[in-house]
């Protein structure tokens, strides 16, 4: 499938880029034109998408304090700059899902770890290159990706929808936080797709039955062409 | 890192030096009470590199370290100026760090994932030019893995990434912290945009502070690279066409605005190179007031701020600093000097 060229310019990171919905945004940004760096933690699978896909492969753990700002340091030094985050990378929690009675607290604990305080480090170690990229006209943007279990509470997703739901509220307080930076913020509910993700969850499911991580990928793309205008083909130069 | 920096600190204070010679002690934190609606507020918005590097001279096997000091071409992570050290580490002062080994262009040097070769010493035993193995990728890949920021004797705790990045860090540019603008935060630039004081950045590669080589020192700063983006150009120029004051957060945005209006009165968009010294007798065409650091009589930054004030002045702030204990380095109290000149 071929995109049409339009996000030239517009430079765009997604975390845990080499498998599921990440590894379809990876795919779907670079195939629009835009200049992507994506982060995941197996080196030889960040090898492989970025061969396939030529965006720029970081090797780092979301989980990892000190890997963060070493992933900050070459998403910035490869692209120049950020104008789009995807906080995509996410773990379950303990799998086979577990009632929370049942659940470890170093379990609950990794999980806000990666979807919650993850996320965090990573926006605040580019939050600068955000609110630069805001000062030049190009309307930056947060996704973070979140789930229905962030606002239903789902027996046994306790640790995952925990983290989501914090995920999601502090992606409210920071929109409003961040209105007058001009960074925009928005938690995203891609709906349940045939993920590696989904299969260990739940592993009965039916494949069919469930979105593809591809269609969600388009909804996202759609949604970042429509609120980023200005940061269309050959347009970039002139916004700033 | 353990103990907390900067403004964390317990009250970091701020000296306002008004251009009466005026000094006034404040807690920094009135900095966001500070100025008037329609003033403009510029920082350096440069990332700071992990710029030291430990590794082998391969010809020789010593042991070295290298500091990234400066780019051959603005933004290429190929190749860079380096000052380089013999054996040891920042606990020991530059000053009594060895001579690296002799070097002569062509030799390996292999920097932990990195590899470099020397393409030229640059008219010192410590001053080289590199050229790094690899794209551009595969070189901050191996800076994030075995660089570290450059750290200071006076601060035995190794220092972090996130200790030298300032809150507005963007592009990876700067060898060492554009450090003025630890003393800012987001809430600060919030207030400001309510009261109608405006903010911009460039982007400066704020380089080496001081090599303890006096011969070297006396070439710092190295030219330094800088870019200025069309809004803050647009903003600087309606800030002075309402006669509105230009705060310029650190020595290096002294330097790139200075530089950019060198030519024509006004600063000029886009990259260009810093070279020499701001000093007394440099006339500031840009620049109204300008938030530093707390240096000591005698360094290089504290010697710029001739160019704001005059000497009866100048010795009011040595005396103030020492006097009223006023905390120097990166990560000190900060002063705040409005041109009088």
């Amino acid at each position: 499938m071929t995109y049409p060229n339009s996000l030239s310019g517009l430079r765009v990171a997604v975390t845990g880029g080499t498998s599921g919905l990440g590894l379809a945004l990876v795919r779907q940004f670079s195939g629009a034109g835009a200049d992507v760096a994506f982060t995941a933690r197996t080196a030889a699978a960040v090898e492989r998408t970025a061969m396939a896909t030529g965006a720029h492969g970081i090797v780092g753990d979301i989980a990892a304090k000190t890997d963060i700002y070493l992933a900050a340091l070459q998403v910035l030094g490869v692209l120049g700059g950020l104008d789009v985050l995807v906080n995509n990378a996410s773990t379950l929690g303990p799998v086979p899902l577990s009632l929370l009675s049942d659940t470890d607290c170093e379990a609950l604990e990794s999980a806000l770890g990666v979807n919650v305080v993850g996320p965090f480090r990573l926006t605040k170690a580019v939050y600068g290159a955000l609110a630069g990229s805001a000062r030049q006209g190009r309307k930056p943007l947060v996704i973070n990706i979140v789930s229905d279990a962030a606002v239903s509470a789902y027996p046994t997703w306790g640790a995952y929808g925990t983290s989501k739901a914090a995920l999601l509220h502090m992606t409210r307080i920071w929109a409003e936080e961040a209105k007058g930076d001009g960074v925009d913020f928005v938690a995203l509910d891609p709906g349940d797709m045939d993920t590696p993700m989904h299969a260990l969850a739940d592993p009965e499911a039916d494949p069919s039955a469930l979105k593809r991580p591809e269609d969600s990928a388009a909804e996202i793309l759609s949604l970042v062409r429509d609120r980023l205008p200005a940061i269309g083909t050959a347009r970039v130069g002139e916004t700033a | 890192m353990n103990a907390p920096l900067r403004h964390r600190d317990v009250g970091p204070r701020l000296l306002v030096l008004d251009n009466r010679g005026w000094a006034i002690d404040r807690p920094r934190s009135d900095l966001s009470t500070l100025f008037e609606p329609g003033d403009l507020i510029v920082a350096n918005d440069a990332a700071t590199l992990p710029a030291s590097l430990f590794g082998l001279h391969e010809p020789t096997r010593a042991d070295i370290e290298v500091r990234l000091a400066g780019w051959v071409d603005a933004g290429d992570p190929t190749r860079f100026i380096a000052v380089l050290f013999g054996a040891g580490d920042h606990r020991t002062r530059t000053e009594h760090r060895p001579l690296p080994p002799p070097m002569e262009a062509g030799d390996r040097l292999v920097l932990g994932r990195l590899v470099a070769r020397v393409e030229a010493i640059e008219g010192h035993p410590r001053l080289a030019r590199l050229r790094f193995s690899g794209g551009h990728d595969a070189i901050f890949a191996g800076l994030a893995a075995s660089g570290r920021p450059i750290q200071y004797a006076h601060r035995p705790d190794p220092l972090a990434l996130w200790d030298m990045w300032t809150p507005f860090a963007s592009r990876p540019f700067a060898f060492e912290p554009p450090s003025a603008g630890f003393a800012l935060d987001w809430r600060m630039v919030d207030t400001w945009r309510r009261r109608g004081i405006g903010f911009a950045t460039l982007t400066h590669a704020a380089g080496i502070s001081s090599t303890g080589d006096p011969a070297l020192d006396a070439r710092l700063p190295l030219d330094e690279p800088y870019d200025i983006p069309d809004r803050t150009s647009q903003l600087i120029a309606e800030t002075r066409a309402t006669g509105k004051r230009v705060i310029a957060i650190g020595t290096t945005v002294v330097r790139a605005l200075e530089a950019a209006a060198a030519k024509s009165g006004s600063v000029e968009v886009g990259g260009g190179v810093a070279s020499g010294r701001i000093t007394g007798d440099t006339k500031l065409r840009i620049v109204d007031a300008m938030l530093t650091g707390v240096h000591q009589p005698g360094e290089s930054h504290f010697e710029l701020l001739r160019a704001f004030a005059d000497e009866a002045v100048l010795r009011h702030i040595a005396v103030a600093i020492i006097g009223r204990g006023y905390r120097t380095h990166e990560f000190g109290d900060s002063v705040l000097v409005e041109r009088a000149k």
